[in-house]
């Protein structure tokens, strides 16, 4: 079942975090193991493993495990929803208030 | 729009929020008019292709603006205003809800605090909308609606994702 509707909730909480982002935009350039992906983080495996659960949560990372080890990589499903909402939001709030622009000019013309 | 002039649209799910901060080329008394006067609001609310519609408004503390957004097709999408507090040219507070034609509140949808505040800046003014959904969740249900109603969009990057949640 394709769910193109994440938990927002979920999304804006994993993304809270600068640790969790910085494993988003690491995943950005391509699908990376877990230790590569914990070793620019001072911070201890277990303790990578929660961030990492946290983002797997909020659908926006998914990861496999070949043998020993475990791949992960960025959702698009998730991170399109999400983004897209945004943009609809902001689309909205734009156009409103572009047609604002054009009554407060039209208003002051007419007082000229 | 005047690409000069300052936008800014926050979302904050778990404080379940939405901020927008916009300047406009204009005194602010007269866009405290184009907020408050029915025939002015009227006629910049709604973004294209919607226009606004107006059943009754009484811009007072008390008062409520019954109103629809609605397209060619006649889809029409009820709104009902409370206004809560006014302090004439610095803010005004409403609440609003999802409604029908005949004004009354559709309960299965949230309830949302509007806050707006005018702040003069030179010959420009700033105004702040701070919208508060009540929950998480009644952001959530906002945010699932808009989501099904598939508006066609362009998309960001998630650096400009993470930008924005950075606020």
């Amino acid at each position: 079942m394709e769910n193109n509707e994440p938990n927002l909730d979920a999304v804006f909480h994993a993304l809270a975090d600068p640790t969790r982002r910085a494993v988003l935009q690491a995943l950005v350039k391509g699908e990376a193991t877990v230790s590569d992906l914990a070793a620019p983080h001072d911070m201890g495996l277990p303790a990578f493993m929660k961030h990492l659960s946290v983002l797997e949560a909020a659908g926006l990372v998914k990861s496999d495990k070949v043998g020993r080890v475990r791949t992960c990589a960025l959702d698009p499903a998730t991170m399109i929803a999400t983004e897209r909402w945004f943009e609809e939001q902001r689309a909205f709030w734009q156009g409103r208030y572009a047609q604002l622009d054009d009554l407060v000019a039209a208003l002051q013309g007419e007082k000229k | 729009m005047k690409s000069d002039l300052q936008f800014q649209f926050l979302a904050d799910v778990p404080g379940h929020t939405l901020r927008i901060k916009r300047e406009f080329a204009g005194p602010r008394d007269l866009i405290w008019d184009c907020y408050t006067k029915q025939e002015l609001l009227e006629k910049w609310f709604a973004p294209k292709p919607l226009k606004t519609k107006t059943a009754s408004m009484e811009f007072r503390e008390g008062g409520h603006w019954h109103y629809a957004m609605y397209d060619d097709e006649g889809t029409e999408y009820w709104g009902w205003t409370d206004y809560i507090a006014i302090d004439p040219q610095e803010r005004y507070t409403t609440r609003d809800a999802f409604s029908d034609a005949t004004g009354a509140p559709n309960t299965d949808l949230p309830v949302a605090d509007w806050v707006i505040t005018f702040e003069e800046a030179g010959d420009r003014t700033i105004v702040r909308t701070v919208i508060d959904y009540g929950s998480p969740e009644g952001l959530q249900t906002v945010i699932d609606m808009g989501m099904e109603e598939g508006l066609g969009a362009t998309y960001v990057t998630l650096d400009d994702l993470i930008e924005i949640l950075k606020g």
